[in-house]
């Protein structure tokens, strides 16, 4: 009850007019900014936390949590429009958002994404509210092991993930997490893979330049080539028939949705891990538990549903061991906790204490950001309609321009610039012959947290592999990651199986 | 937000008349002593959410709240290399002038294990040290160890077993724990980890018996509990930790700080340098920033000009030596 | 699309073989007191990549991959043409912003790309490609402060500068 009292009281902070004025302005100023390829959650809230200074620390961080979760909704926008992943946790909703858009039915990824988002996010916020102190302590208890062990299950959750040519897929596999091994190795303090001696790759690869130059770049050359030039994009029409029929379509996935929510808001809690590996894994499961697997890839609503509800409870978990532990579980958490303690709080297990008003407000305000969020980005759903309809001959230009500024605006550096459009047109030679490449862009995304863990680990434990499989929590990660990863083996075996004997009888 | 369409009709008319003005701006500026005609680049040494990061956007917060620069400062991050990026970066820099840069002890070592990025940092313009960060030494409360004789006896009981995590090989937590190995006879396991607040975390959660963290990087786990701090590497105690004893004063003669330094890119002109000299020196005496300095146990008067050249001449003979001691000089 | 996959593999190869070489600048094996040593990661990946590079060469030359069994040309005409109708002019625009930068060179491409592949009319053409750069301007530089390059126009943008930030 006292937790119900103290949420009441977060909800008259929340709703202050302005407090209030502050979240709806974050969440639209979020939504263009994660919808910008290249700009995500961490550069809006980096950019705009000096802005913050003008007003009280509650209102500073409730305008940044609406920035946050802002951005978190336009990224899906630009992966299902423009198929580019606005930023790496919208990089699985590319996958049939993307056809889904082809297919003239951008409205309908656009609003199972807002929904999803809105599932995830309510779900995620009352598991906090409810547990967020015996959750802090399960975060500690995540070690080395069991992030390399975390890993692990990530990458077997998408190995069924593409095409059916296993050395390309593997190739795309691995050498993703090659190129994500490129600059400063922390381990042993050398530069590594510094290739030809260009200061630019100290800074390592960032995904986004692998993602914009693969989806963005790499897939303009091959819209281009492969629909002569003008393709014939079927317009989507927003009616009200059809928005019903859409919202019919998406509450049937509605198991995904909790599922997904749950998953991402368990990992989101990991110090670490933040939301990028929890879409990817609800979208693995998502894929292997449904009845229909073929249809993932091809625009199937549950491939928005499931990445999207879990990015959103991850972002809202990710909160969690930064507020209670003073660990950021993501990037963007790690500015937030910047400013924090730019405002004066001290954040850690004493926050709770010392600062309710401010905790009960945040929490509150997260509660109300996600409905403006979903409510707003609906609201503007037709505009982006519209925008599709453009010829794709203005379209084109205009996204080659997003994909320069979006390569280069994380880094400033034209050096990012050019590698982007290496990658681009590889990748479209590339694909050309059959080869898969979200693999690539999935491994340079989770390859920085699986390396050094797993050296971490094995250092830790002198060499001893059998150490992923004694430690409780890791043992059981890697037990199921095998079984995943054995899944499609045993599925294979068994329709074989049955061909035969439907053969023999 | 500021982008409205007003601006936008504004931005093109002010478009219009580019030409024509460029001339007068640049003559009016130059009269009136050196002031910056562009947005400042405010380089940081080091990753997002750091230590560093978080104080180069205090102190880019406390210049705008202040309105004491004409034009903003826009924070790059480069971590890359060690720093070893930021520091070409600021070496090739197109125009000096409007180039910073907030640096740590990396701007010693990194040119040094690094001679071929061809830095050399007495032809860096010197602006302000900030502070100087310090460090202790930490262990979980769990481990029941309170004081550092303790420490030693536990840590040489578990020979190489005894995990101290660390910011990255060869790094200042490195150097510190090197220190301690050599000081005491003891054979800790060097583990690195990206950034001191996850190392933080590793001895939060177990995961590591000790660490070197900087007060700001333990202050929440300290607060709470779960930490205790046994010695700090300080010439004196420090007063928010008063129990914790000086390594001087257990007979160890050893102290090491962190420099939070800012510097101006190589050729920067004379005016630009005294402007951005004048612009920390007010910084330093803000009451946002003296605030700072006290919750953070920040030590270290303001250094400027040749006096800060000459104690970065002075640290990197110290790190040099260090290094030297270490092998990881040829 | 045989052969161009046979040389795609092959170039694949011949590129892990130089990732391994280039990774085994640092240790690729175990080193005390510091575990796996920095190259190992990457080369024994790179190892790997060269293994299914030779494993995709064997597929193509027995006709097991799908672009070993097709017929068709790797890039016909049509497909050459657009490719380097719109690839090369993309990295023109790219030099072009170190010497312009990004507000003249964003322009000229948009006006090629809208003008002559396009073959829109000249008032859309310019409308657009005139008002991107502005646009882009107010977000990144003003709003955003994100400095976009700007080559040797620098000095235009300094009026700018002074009325807006």
């Amino acid at each position: 009850m006292e937790l119900l009292g103290n949420l009441a009281d977060g909800f008259f902070i929340a709703f202050e007019p302005l407090n209030l004025g502050l979240m709806i302005v974050g969440v639209i100023v979020g939504l263009f900014i994660g919808a910008m390829p290249g700009l995500g959650s961490v550069n809006g809230v980096a950019i705009l936390l000096p802005m913050t200074f003008l007003v009280p620390p509650t209102s500073a961080i409730i305008f940044l949590a609406a920035i946050y979760y802002g951005a978190m909704y336009g990224g899906a926008i630009s992966s299902i429009m423009l198929g580019i992943p606005g930023a790496s946790t919208a990089v699985a909703t590319t996958f049939d958002g993307r056809p889904l858009a082809l297919k003239g039915e951008a409205d309908k990824a656009l609003i199972g994404a807002a929904m999803a988002s809105f599932v995830g996010g309510t779900i995620s916020i009352i598991l906090f509210t409810l547990f967020a102190p015996p959750l802090a302590k399960w975060a500690l208890a995540f070690g080395d092991h069991e992030l390399f062990a975390l890993m692990m299950m990530a990458f077997a959750t998408f190995v069924g993930l593409s095409g059916d040519d296993i050395p390309k897929t593997l190739f795309s596999i691995c050498i993703g997490l090659v190129l994500s091994s490129v600059g400063l190795d922390i381990m042993s303090g050398e530069p590594r893979l510094v290739f030809f001696d260009i200061i630019g790759f100290m800074h390592g690869i960032n995904f986004l330049v692998l993602a914009i130059g693969v989806y963005g770049i790499g897939e303009m050359l091959w819209t281009i080539e492969t629909t002569r030039g003008e393709p014939a994009m079927s317009k989507a029409k927003v009616s009200v028939e059809r928005v019903v029929s859409n919202l019919k379509e998406i509450s049937n996935t509605w198991v995904t949705a909790l599922m997904a929510s749950f998953v991402g808001f368990f990992v989101g809690i990991l110090p670490a891990a933040g939301a990028t590996p929890g879409s990817l894994m609800s979208y693995g499961f998502a894929k292997t538990y449904s009845k229909t697997p073929e249809e993932f890839g091809k625009g199937k609503i549950d491939g928005v549903v499931a990445p999207e509800a879990a990015n959103n409870a991850a972002s809202t978990g990710a909160m969690l061991p930064m507020l209670t532990l003073g660990i950021p579980g993501s990037p963007t958490t790690a500015i937030l906790l910047g400013g924090m303690v730019i405002w004066g709080l001290v954040p850690g297990p004493m926050l709770f204490i010392e600062q309710e008003e401010f905790v009960w407000g945040l929490i509150a305000s997260l509660y109300a950001a996600n409905l403006f969020a979903a409510v707003i980005n609906i609201g503007f759903i037709p505009m982006f309609l519209w925008m599709l309809k453009m010829p794709f001959s203005i379209l084109a230009p205009i996204i080659f321009v997003l994909c320069i500024i979006g390569g280069f605006a994380p880094t400033q550096s034209m050096h990012d610039v050019w590698l982007m459009y290496g990658f681009g047109v590889v990748a479209f030679l590339m694909r050309k012959l059959d080869y898969p490449l979200a693999p690539a862009v999935l491994a340079i995304v989770l390859g920085p947290l699986a390396e050094p863990s797993l050296r971490q680990s094995l250092l830790i434990s002198n060499g001893d592999i059998t150490s992923f499989f004694t430690r409780p929590i890791s043992g059981t990660f890697m037990a199921f990651a095998i079984f995943l990863l054995a899944l499609p083996i045993i599925k294979a075996v068994r329709a074989r199986s049955a061909n035969k004997g439907s053969a023999s009888a | 937000m500021k982008f409205g369409k007003k601006l936008l009709g504004l931005g093109v008319a002010a478009a219009v008349g580019i030409g024509m003005t460029v001339s007068s701006v640049a003559i009016n500026s130059a009269e009136a002593g050196w002031a910056p005609k562009k947005p400042i680049e405010f380089v940081i040494m080091a990753g997002k959410g750091g230590g560093a990061d978080k104080m180069a956007r205090l102190l880019q917060t406390v210049i705008e709240k202040n309105g004491w620069s004409s034009k903003p400062l826009t924070p790059i991050n480069k971590p890359g290399g060690s720093g070893a990026e930021a520091l070409v970066h600021l070496n090739n820099a197109s125009d000096p002038d409007h180039t910073i840069m907030v640096t740590l002890n990396s701007f010693y070592t990194t040119p040094m294990r690094q001679p071929k990025l061809g830095v050399n940092i007495e032809t860096f313009t010197p602006i302000a040290r900030m502070a100087e960060d310090t460090f202790l030494l930490w262990v979980n409360k769990d481990s029941g160890i309170t004081n550092v004789e303790e420490f030693v006896s536990a840590a040489k009981a578990k020979g190489g077993d005894w995990i101290m995590a660390g910011t990255g090989k060869l790094s200042e937590d490195n150097l510190l724990t090197d220190f301690l190995n050599a000081a005491y006879g003891l054979d800790m396991k060097y583990v690195p980890y990206k950034g001191g607040g996850k190392v933080a975390k590793q001895l939060a959660g177990n995961h590591a018996d000790s660490t070197v963290n900087n007060p700001s990087e333990q202050e929440g786990f300290y607060a709470a509990g779960t930490t205790v701090p046994l010695a700090a590497f300080t010439d004196n105690r420090l007063a928010m930790f008063p129990d914790a004893p000086t390594f001087g004063e257990l007979g160890k003669d050893f102290v090491y700080y962190m420099q939070r330094s800012v510097v101006g890119a190589p050729g920067m002109s004379a005016g630009a340098a005294e402007y951005y000299q004048k612009l920390f020196a007010q910084v330093f005496a803000s009451e946002e920033w003296s605030a700072y300095r006290t919750k953070k146990s920040l030590q270290g008067d303001l250094l400027q000009g040749d006096a800060l050249m000459s104690y970065w001449m002075n640290e990197r003979d110290v790190h040099e030596a260090m290094l030297r001691k270490m092998g990881a000089l040829d | 699309m045989k052969k161009a996959e046979i040389v795609m593999t092959l170039m694949m190869a011949a590129f892990s073989a130089y990732l391994m070489w280039k990774s085994a600048e640092l240790s690729v094996g175990w080193v005390e007191d510091e575990g796996p040593g920095g190259g190992a990661w990457p080369f024994w990946l790179s190892a790997i990549m060269f293994g299914t590079s030779v494993w995709s060469l064997i597929r193509c030359v027995r006709g097991a991959s799908l672009p070993s069994q097709s017929d068709e040309p790797f890039m016909d005409d049509f497909a050459l043409r657009s490719f380097l109708q719109v690839a090369v002019p993309l990295g023109i625009a790219l030099a072009l912003i170190h010497v312009v930068g990004i507000y003249f060179s964003i322009p000229l491409f948009m006006i090629y790309y809208m003008r002559f592949l396009g073959k829109h009319k000249w008032p859309l053409t310019l409308a657009v490609s005139i008002s991107t750069p502005v646009v882009t301007f107010f977000f990144f530089d003003i709003a955003l402060r994100i400095v976009l390059p700007k080559g040797y126009t620098e000095p235009m943008f300094y009026p700018l500068y002074d009325i807006f930030l």
